[in-house]
């Protein structure tokens, strides 16, 4: 049976910082955190609440693996717990992994919500950028892409992930949702020049998807080498016997809202019709790497991509089936799962996108990242009578992603809006109000100096007494304002709260 | 549905025709060419100014 798709994603940025001979991104990544955070505790005090509680890494275990027993040789990730990092009043957590400035957004009740907040997190970024700007020695700035590579073989992730039923079976899953995840980057994908594994600029000059090159495997543990298609990660963050939570590494990270709303908002309906098994096709490839680097290459969406089954699909061919099962599928079950503002609205965009697919239509150059960043690169190149291997290429492609509203590419090119301004300035500092994250932030907000750490599912005060006390958030569908904003309201102190919970 | 445009094809697949008469219909070709001619002009303003400094030095470590 299908439940609730709550969602969020997690974007590693791309960090350059200038003026200085002897960058280093760790470094930079944390000056940059530190600064916005005590811009904001100089400028808000409590009312923003501490925003520099520690994250707690009691539960963190990244190294379990779905599959159960992990594979000899795979390799889970470490935790650095050493570096920056913070719990923000919207309940997102900002801080150093590896060495890129994180950004991981609330969990959000719908694809709405996660476009909102994915939004909020730029606004984060790009005012991150001025506060460090202000702080760096005269000639020196930090400057942040929202970009997945460097053009030299170098990948950092924008992750979604989604609640899913934990009684669906992992094969099912695998089976299921890997075509989709193949096949959605003729829509999601951001678009790159050139190739990362060894192609001339001749053989591919330009391609769909940023992470394409990056991955090796269909199914695996790791996320920074052998990339695999579907992440096995098992690490919930919620009661481990209801909920998994599906950790997507293979998405690029999207400037477009439309793209980002449509990247969400597929992937949440696609793993709710697997639930309920709705999705009625065997669309496993021969070759699922192969089919991955296929679609990436082909920007006239039109290859075939042969099945194990011995037939053969184009990319295409294989949404429009999805969204078909889609309408089915809502027809019976409705909204309620996917959002019911965001669920029609889903099914709206893709089906326009698709028939715009089918129908080549100019329209997509407001939406669809890759095709936008072609046009625009194409365009250059023609002007110009540049050769696709020229570096002043390359540069356009990463100032795209360039999140300086004064230099960013992706401003520029006409991309369609969705997200309301003043919504996103408000998911600076305010949770939302459909899930869990609705309790942590407003609590961090209101009793920010009373918490001494947060993670995705618990809370730790210190209320004064011999010990502290953890506040238990298993259920994300729970601590919503619905559920907990009148009690926070009513309780002066974080103790005073703690008795009316019951904790 | 939003108008159908032809939008431009791989680069192999306009080898065969040349810029100017990829579009179908003259004047939406024309007003396509001529909102991309403006882009153009625009972001030559906004362009990192040493390209090939700036692609050389843009080296992230790689994440996950």
């Amino acid at each position: 049976m299908a439940i609730r798709k709550i969602c969020g994603i997690e974007t590693e940025y791309g960090i350059v910082h200038r003026g200085t001979d002897d960058p280093n991104p760790i470094t930079a990544s944390s000056v940059l955190i530190n600064s916005y955070l005590s811009n904001l505790n100089r400028s808000g005090g409590s009312a923003l609440g501490v925003p520099q509680v520690g994250w707690d890494f009691e539960f963190e275990s990244p190294g379990s693996d779905a599959r159960g027993d992990a594979p000899i040789g795979s390799m889970p990730p470490e935790i650095e717990t050493h570096l920056t990092n913070a719990v923000l009043t919207n309940g997102a957590r900002y801080y150093v992994d590896h060495a890129h400035p994180e950004l991981s957004t609330p969990e959000c009740g719908d694809a709405f919500s996660v476009v909102t907040f994915d939004r909020s997190a730029e606004v984060i970024l790009e005012r991150s950028m001025l506060a460090a700007d202000a702080l760096l020695p005269e000639g020196q700035s930090i400057v942040v892409y929202k970009n997945n590579s460097d053009g030299k073989g170098n990948s950092y992730g924008c992750h979604e992930n989604y609640l899913v039923d934990r009684a669906l079976p992992f094969g099912r899953i695998v089976a299921e949702v890997s075509p989709h995840f193949i096949t959605r980057q003729i829509f999601c994908g951001a678009g790159k020049v050139g190739s990362e594994i060894g192609f001339s600029a001749k053989e591919v000059p330009f391609q769909i998807s940023q992470r394409a090159d990056f991955f090796e495997e269909e199914v695996g543990l790791e996320t920074t080498l052998k990339r695999p298609i579907i992440n096995t990660r098992d690490e919930p963050h919620a009661d481990p016997q209801k909920y998994r939570r599906l950790h997507v590494i293979i998405g690029d990270a999207n400037m477009s809202e439309v793209a980002t709303f449509l990247k969400v908002g597929t992937t949440a309906i696609v793993l709710a019709m697997i639930e309920d098994d709705w999705i009625k096709a065997d669309f496993r490839f021969t070759s699922p790497i192969g089919a991955l680097r296929t679609v990436s290459t082909d920007l006239s969406m039109s290859a075939t991509l042969p099945l194990a089954s011995g037939r053969s699909i184009t990319a295409l061919e294989v949404q429009l089936h999805l969204l078909e099962r889609a309408i089915d599928w809502t027809e019976h079950h409705g909204f309620d799962l996917v959002g019911s503002q965001a669920g029609p609205e889903i099914l709206r965009r893709w089906s326009e996108t698709l028939l715009a697919i089918e129908a080549e239509s100019a329209s997509l150059t407001s939406t669809v990242d890759w095709i936008a960043k072609y046009r625009l690169i194409d365009g250059y190149r023609e002007r110009h009578g540049l050769d696709w291997g020229d570096a002043r290429l390359h540069a356009l492609d990463l100032q795209y992603h360039d999140l300086r509203p004064e230099k960013s590419l992706a401003r520029r090119v006409g991309l369609e809006t969705i997200c309301i301004a003043t919504d996103i300035e408000n998911g600076i500092s305010n949770p939302p109000e459909d899930t869990r994250a609705y309790f942590r932030g407003a609590c961090l907000a209101k009793f920010g100096s009373e918490i001494v750490s947060a993670n995705w599912d618990s809370l730790v005060f210190d209320v004064g007494g011999d010990s502290l006390r953890r506040v238990a958030m298993m259920e994300p569908s729970r601590g919503t304002a619905a559920h907990v904003a009148s009690v926070i309201e009513a309780s002066q102190t974080a103790a005073e709260l703690l008795d009316r919970l019951g904790s | 549905m939003p108008e159908r445009e032809q939008i431009r094809r791989t680069p192999a697949e306009r080898t065969e025709t040349s810029v100017d008469d990829a579009p179908q219909s003259s004047e939406t070709g024309e007003k396509l060419k001529a909102e991309l001619d403006d882009l153009l002009d625009e972001i030559d303003e906004v362009l990192e100014t040493n390209a090939e400094d700036f692609v050389r030095s843009f080296v992230q470590k790689g994440g996950q």
